[in-house]
């Protein structure tokens, strides 16, 4: 394997660097990209929930098979359909995301207190209006925790979509890295997508921070 | 569409039932290299679970290991392990070890936040009647707090017991064998039914993993807790959950 | 701004029936609420009084009937528009707790589209007016206040768009006793000055009695047991439901009726920290009627009571030495509440204070039994 040679060759990191960019914004672009759908699906799916409550079971339910099913199976059984591409991952991808945005949206919008709810029918307000100024600011810290865990969990899985030709970070761990025996690419592949999911669960965190100035009054006060 | 056709062809065929890439061989890597990495984390986690859960102490250890578990991607503590476990043990270091040490890694946090949030939502009033009945801490732990939050704790190891099964199919990277090794040969070679045969194969094998431990988890709600309207004071609790 | 004066609402022949339910739960409602009067709905649970209240602002549709405010039928606007013109207030106040309190105080205003600075002066207006110091609360967070607190932003808040009728269920339900006396106090002081169209729920009858201009005892089903004065109901019940539902202690609850400000307050001997002892001891041993001071703060506002016997020497007076009194009373506290607060303490005064806490006087239990003995029989 490697011996006799230093354990990280710094010098193959500065020269590739283009290409560890590269890499690194392909899998920015794919999490992006399956959050940002997989939000907008889980958000249409929590409306329907609300309206109809009955539907929550089967949804969750199915939401839930899919996130069982192995990352690896999934993106193997798509590609017989949409092959070896980015469309076979982000369509795995946005299916991971699901379960845990459904939920999370649905919990929170529950969360709300009910005598908010009806002081806020009481006053006068449109159930659009109740639901966009009331019970989804209320229920944002709620949602951006399952953000923070979505997207935690895409950029986990994003590396394995190596395996189908759809890059990112994961290309260095394993095509450059383990299946060249050359630990450099695979360490920092791995560092940097740890890097990066350590980084979105902060950013997102001082978002959901930044969104509800009340809950830090209460800490302060 | 014959697609199917060519899946069924392949499952079917003398090569996939004998010889060392055979099916058998490779559904019993898969679950032998799960249980055993199963096994090995809940070891760990679940004394270090039970502790943190009983005494309260050390909330802030659960949330750091919760972080890093997520943060660190199943591939990536493969990616981790394996170019050291090659350096200590070269062939011996393929396959097996770097995926068990990695399997090991990924189970652990579940097992402990699942376990410390269970034993966490224990009602404080039935500990302190079973302090004041003069039950030791471990029958505490055992009589009382264990059978209340066996629910929340086997989420968690179903949670996990999914993730080994997951990931387990990874060890086909590094030499490890198991049912993903049909999936990266397929890809590797093109071979679509291969790729489809072994896919189906590990997600029915989560599957089936999924729902065993769920229904596990739903088995073990002691019938006192299963009607939720009934909300006994704490000593009829404990009496009955002491078995007097 | 001069706020609008009540609008009058009428109950005419209103029905409310549940789909599946063998009685109405309210049956045939026929009565009148004037303009700017507080009426107050009463009855046991089953009694209906809770959704006669909400059929006004259409929270819950009536059956049968027809309920107007100043002579519109609340059914000829859409729901959304009505519930804009009627100030509500809940039990749990339900505060949104992601607004500030301003943005709270606000909510209908906007709704309405109200400009910017109209509003900004109206928030302003409100907290002042239920006592919250504008500059101080407008940019706090709900969960930042007290209880009674919150109850007055609630208070505000319904206030806001200056509707003629505000419906409030149970608003002092949530509030200790004490608390609860203050900010019925303030309410009725607040009323006094925007004189609204007020409809009340509770279930309480001595908050019943002090607080409306007219009652309306319900019984099951929504039937009008009798719709009269505090007064009038005290002295002759229209049926034994309504002398069993008052409460056989009658002519206690007529305490309920007397207010503090009825009666002659006495001067206390006041004192403040750092004055002399012996000078103090002179000015009680003139008097000799009560042979306590009272001490108060620099604000006025009272301390607790020093016994003469205890003022020794000639130096400063002692503060702690000082016997906490019991809570201060205020003009618009009822009789029977001053009553049972004097009658917990050790020292039998009590301490009469105003808005801001100063104290104004002091009141006797021998005073209470004389306004009870000679309480007119009606």
């Amino acid at each position: 394997m490697n011996e006799g040679q230093p354990f990280i060759r710094w010098d193959w990191i500065i020269d590739n660097l283009d290409q560890i960019g590269r890499r690194l914004g392909e899998h920015v672009y794919m999490t992006l990209l399956a959050i940002s759908i997989g939000f907008a699906i889980s958000f249409a799916l929590a409306m329907l929930i609300r309206s109809r409550p009955g539907l929550y079971g089967p949804i969750i339910g199915f939401s839930g098979i899919l996130y069982a099913i192995p990352s690896v199976a999934l993106f193997a059984l798509l590609v017989p359909f949409t092959g070896l591409s980015v469309l076979s991952a982000e369509i795995a991808l946005v299916s991971y995301t699901l379960v845990i945005l459904i939920r999370n949206i649905v919990t929170g919008l529950e969360g709300v207190p009910p005598d908010v709810i009806e002081a806020a029918v009481g006053m006068g307000y449109t159930p659009s209006q109740r639901l966009w100024r009331v019970e989804l600011p209320i229920a944002l810290p709620v949602i951006v925790a399952g953000l923070r865990i979505a997207t935690v969990t895409t950029i986990g899985l994003v590396t394995i979509t190596t395996l189908i030709g759809a890059g990112g970070l994961g290309y260095l761990i394993v095509n450059t890295g383990i299946r060249r025996f050359f630990d450099t690419s695979t360490y920092t592949g791995v560092v940097l997508s740890v890097a990066l999911a350590i980084a979105a669960d902060l950013l997102l965190l001082a978002l959901q921070r930044r969104l509800t100035p009340w809950a830090r009054a209460r800490a302060e006060a | 569409m014959d697609g199917i056709g060519e899946v069924i062809a392949w499952f079917t065929a003398p090569e996939q039932w004998s010889g060392n890439n055979a099916i058998p061989l490779r559904l019993w890597e898969h679950v032998s290299l799960s249980a055993a990495s199963l096994a090995a984390g809940v070891a760990v986690a679940l004394p270090l679970g039970l502790y943190i859960g009983h005494t309260g102490k050390g909330a802030r250890t659960v949330i750091a290991v919760a972080n890093i578990g997520r943060a660190v991607p199943s591939l990536g503590w493969l990616g981790i392990v394996y170019p050291i476990s090659v350096a200590l043990l070269a062939r011996g270091g393929l396959g097996f070890w770097p995926t068990f040490v990695a399997l090991v890694a990924l189970s652990v946090p579940p097992i402990v936040t699942n376990t410390y949030a269970g034993l966490r939502e224990v009602d404080p009033d039935l500990r302190e009647a079973g302090r004041g009945m003069g039950m030791r801490e471990s029958e505490l732990l055992r009589r009382v707090e264990i059978p209340i939050a066996l629910p929340v704790i086997l989420a968690g190891v179903r949670a996990s017991a999914v993730t080994v099964v997951a990931t387990a199919t990874l060890s086909s990277l590094v030499g490890g064998g198991t049912l993903g090794a049909y999936v990266v040969q397929g890809l590797f070679i093109n071979d679509l039914p291969r790729v489809v045969g072994g896919a189906i194969m590990v997600a029915a094998l989560a599957l089936l993993t999924e729902w065993g431990f769920g229904a596990l988890q739903r088995a073990s709600v002691s019938k006192g807790l299963r009607e939720r309207a009934s909300a006994q004071p704490p000593a009829e609790a404990l009496r009955s959950a002491a078995g007097a | 701004m001069q706020d609008a004066a009540g609008a009058v609402v009428a109950f005419e022949h209103v029905t409310k029936r549940y789909a599946g339910a063998e009685s109405p739960a309210v049956d045939d409602l026929t009565f009148t609420v004037r303009a700017g009067e507080i009426c107050v709905l009463v009855g046991p649970s089953g009694s209906g009084k809770t959704t006669t209240m909400k059929m006004i602002n259409r929270l819950i549709e009536p059956t049968g009937g027809r309920i107007t405010i100043g002579g519109d039928d609340v059914m000829s606007l859409p729901a959304v528009e009505l519930r804009r013109r009627i100030g509500y207030v809940i039990q749990q106040v339900g505060l949104f707790p992601h607004l500030t309190i301003g943005e709270n105080v606000s909510v209908v205003p906007r709704l309405i589209g109200w400009k910017a600075r109209r509003i900004a002066e109206r928030v302003d207006e409100l907290l002042d007016l239920v006592g919250l110091e504008p500059a101080t609360f407008r940019e706090r967070y709900p969960n930042e206040l007290s209880g009674g607190e919150r109850q007055r932003v609630g208070v505000a808040r319904a206030l806001a768009a200056d509707p003629p009728v505000m419906l409030m269920d149970e608003p002092f339900g949530a509030v200790d006793p004490i608390r609860r006396d203050r900010l019925q106090n303030e309410f009725l002081r607040l009323q006094e000055k925007v004189r609204k169209t007020i409809v009340f729920v509770t279930h309480d009858v001595d908050e019943a009695i002090k607080m409306a201009d007219r009652i309306a005892i319900l019984a099951r089903g929504g039937v009008l047991a009798q719709y009269d004065t505090p007064q009038a109901i005290l002295a002759s019940p229209a049926s034994d439901f309504v002398e069993r539902f008052v409460g056989a202690d009658r002519g206690l609850k007529r305490l309920s009726l007397a207010r503090v400000r009825d009666l002659t307050l006495i001067e206390p001997i006041v004192v403040h920290a750092g004055e002399s002892a012996s000078d103090v001891r002179r000015r009680l041993e003139r008097t000799d009627e009560i042979g306590y001071a009272l001490l108060l703060d620099e604000k006025e506002r009272p301390l607790g009571w020093i016994d003469q016997h205890d003022l020794d020497g000639d130096g400063p007076i002692d503060p702690s030495a000082a016997v906490p009194g019991p809570t201060p009373v205020q003009a618009e506290t009822t009789l029977r509440d001053a009553l049972s607060v004097m009658l917990a303490s050790s020292v039998q005064l009590g301490v009469v204070v105003d808005e801001r806490d100063r104290v104004v006087g002091l009141i006797s239990v021998d005073a209470i039994s004389e306004a009870l003995r000679t309480a007119p029989a009606t």
